[in-house]
């Protein structure tokens, strides 16, 4: 690993153009985008809370389609960056050429790794309001403390954008991510907290979930959604900046790599 | 006057393997200069060094006076880039795609939108003005790159082997557009390895290979200093043949490939004399071209 590989990212309001063009391609198809996002979401919200909630009881004085609402706006939110920072960057990345036409203007790597995690985590902010939306309007959320959720949505798609740019920076093609999804995505959805809490898995598992990211996002959510505060708060903050932070040096550091080549 | 583009024994490896090695280049301001070289001979490594987007192991770089790549970014305000292979923005129109291109730059709308008539006429693009790129044919997605590259008006343009994949007709109509701009006063730093290309534009010429320049000056005087004046290709089943038995007391350097002798000599009188009593073959007598250097000089094994 070659040492100015290493140096730290130096950002700067240059990847602002950036981030535009790729508002500007997702305005043409931005009513299906919407539409693409809200679906699977919506579907098992409304599925497993209907259908399975209605099998149980009450859980902590929620129901269970309460329960789910928390989770879904987080873990849609999770999957939007995820999609963005994998297939589309990639697709920018290697298939495109399009970094390689902005590379030879005075934008740096530095500045395209920033504006690609920004514009995924654009795509979190609007996927988790859009969910949002759909729980005020089924009634599962009263609190005006559930808008502290659309700047949780940010930050979770910063987190997850981040890491995310990290598989993009290592993959021969796009078959790769088909592992990060059956590996990392799906089992945080089972561990997590998003179809029931993590107090049910066993220690050891309740351990591996402490140290993932979408649980602390999650562990903000559903209090917000009940008008609570959340617990631990700053904890949870500080662990899902941590990972945005480190895995945005990770992936800056691994591209930088990719393409001195 | 300082160069435009100065470079210093410049080194680069991958992986152990010498891609440039030891190349220096001076170019000046105004200068068509051409990088000729086999494949993978390091051209576009050299460009590529020379943006700032790869760091070289050892030597130093100087474009439009920033030192690079420690000022890389201030020194491609003043370079427009043609890359070898297409990176348009499919998404996009071709208007679309010179607008979002000069926000790279730090200009503003207004001042790209105002500059967007002037570059699709460059380019024989007004009326494909509000088109996608995939409906583009190829000698119009390379014209619009080469707007593209000239959307920030910049003192030196980079071109990675501009007309690559092109029919004649879009060849020719790039040429025309490149020597508008040598005409403007404009650099420019091509790649190629279509030798009649780099006999019409530019000014002087490196050739190079295995990461080195094995040569470098005009194209007249690389002619005069590496080649007999004259060539005679004699061709035909019997070529090899008679190539063998009577080329030699006739010219005094002569190369076989597959069917064709090409004999280089100073006086072709005598030659061709002799090949008019010769039925069996056909033959043709040129003046001598870059070509024939670039065959001397790089050797007639194929490279891939």
């Amino acid at each position: 690993m070659k040492r100015h590989f290493l140096a730290p990212p130096r950002l700067s309001l240059r990847f602002f153009p950036i981030w535009r063009r790729h508002f500007l391609v997702w305005r043409k198809v931005a009513v299906t985008s919407v539409l693409g996002h809200l679906a699977d979401p919506v579907i098992y919200l409304v599925g497993l809370g209907y259908g399975l909630g209605s099998l149980l009881p009450t859980m902590n004085g929620m129901s269970y389609m309460t329960f789910l609402a928390a989770g879904t706006v987080c873990y849609s939110t999770m999957n939007s960056a995820s999609f963005e920072a994998l297939y589309s960057s990639f697709a920018r990345m290697h298939e495109q050429r399009t970094w390689e036409a902005i590379l030879n203007t005075p934008v740096t790597l530095d500045d395209v790794v920033l504006a690609e995690i920004l514009w995924a985590a654009s795509k979190s902010l609007l996927s988790g309001t859009a969910v949002l939306l759909v729980v005020w309007l089924l009634g599962l959320s009263h609190s005006a403390l559930s808008l502290w959720l659309i700047p949780l949505a940010l930050l979770v798609g910063l987190c997850f954008a981040a890491l995310g740019l990290i598989m993009t920076a290592l993959a021969p093609s796009y078959d790769f991510f088909m592992y990060y999804f059956t590996l990392v995505i799906t089992p945080m959805m089972l561990l997590c907290g998003v179809f029931f809490p993590v107090a049910q898995l066993p220690g050891f598992w309740q351990g591996v979930a402490a140290a993932l990211p979408l649980t602390h996002a999650i562990d903000i959510a559903r209090p917000l959604l009940r008008d609570e505060f959340p617990s631990g708060m700053l904890l949870h903050v500080a662990v899902l900046c941590s990972y945005a932070i480190a895995g945005m040096y990770l992936s800056l550091v691994l591209l930088r790599r990719r393409l001195s080549k | 006057m300082s160069p435009a583009i100065l470079a210093e024994n410049l080194h680069k490896s991958y992986g152990g393997q010498k891609v440039v090695d030891g190349i220096s280049l001076s170019i000046n301001k105004g200068e068509c200069f051409g990088l000729l070289g086999p494949n993978g001979a390091g051209k576009t490594t050299t460009l590529r060094l020379l943006l700032g987007l790869s760091e070289p192991d050892s030597g130093t770089i100087n474009l439009m006076g920033q030192a690079v790549p420690q000022h890389a970014r201030e020194a491609r305000v003043r370079v427009g880039v043609v890359p070898q292979m297409d990176n348009l923005d499919p998404d996009f129109t071709v208007a679309e795609n010179l607008l979002v291109y000069g926000r790279y730059f730090g200009m503003q709308d207004k001042e790209i939108r105002a500059r967007i008539p002037m570059l699709l006429e460059f380019a024989n693009l007004t009326h494909k003005r509000d088109v996608k790129i995939p409906t583009l044919s190829g000698g119009m997605k390379r014209r619009l790159t080469l707007a593209r590259a000239l959307v920030h008006d910049p003192d030196v343009i980079f071109l990675d082997e501009p007309t690559t994949g092109l029919d004649p007709q879009a060849r020719h109509l790039i040429w025309q557009r490149l020597r508008e701009l040598i005409a403007r006063g404009k650099t420019l730093l091509l790649t190629t390895h279509f030798m009649d290309e780099a006999e019409r534009l530019c000014h002087r010429l490196a050739v190079l290979d295995h990461g080195r320049i094995i040569a470098q000056d005009t194209p007249p005087a690389l002619i005069a200093q590496y080649i007999e004046p004259q060539v005679v290709e004699v061709f035909g089943e019997q070529a090899q043949a008679w190539a063998h038995a009577h080329a030699a007391h006739y010219t005094g350097r002569f190369e076989v490939s597959g069917e064709t002798a090409f004999c280089y000599v100073t006086d072709a009188e005598p030659l061709l004399a002799h090949l008019k009593q010769q039925p069996g073959l056909r033959f043709l007598h040129r003046p001598a071209n870059l070509e024939d250097v670039f065959l001397k000089l790089t050797g007639r094994e194929m490279r891939e």
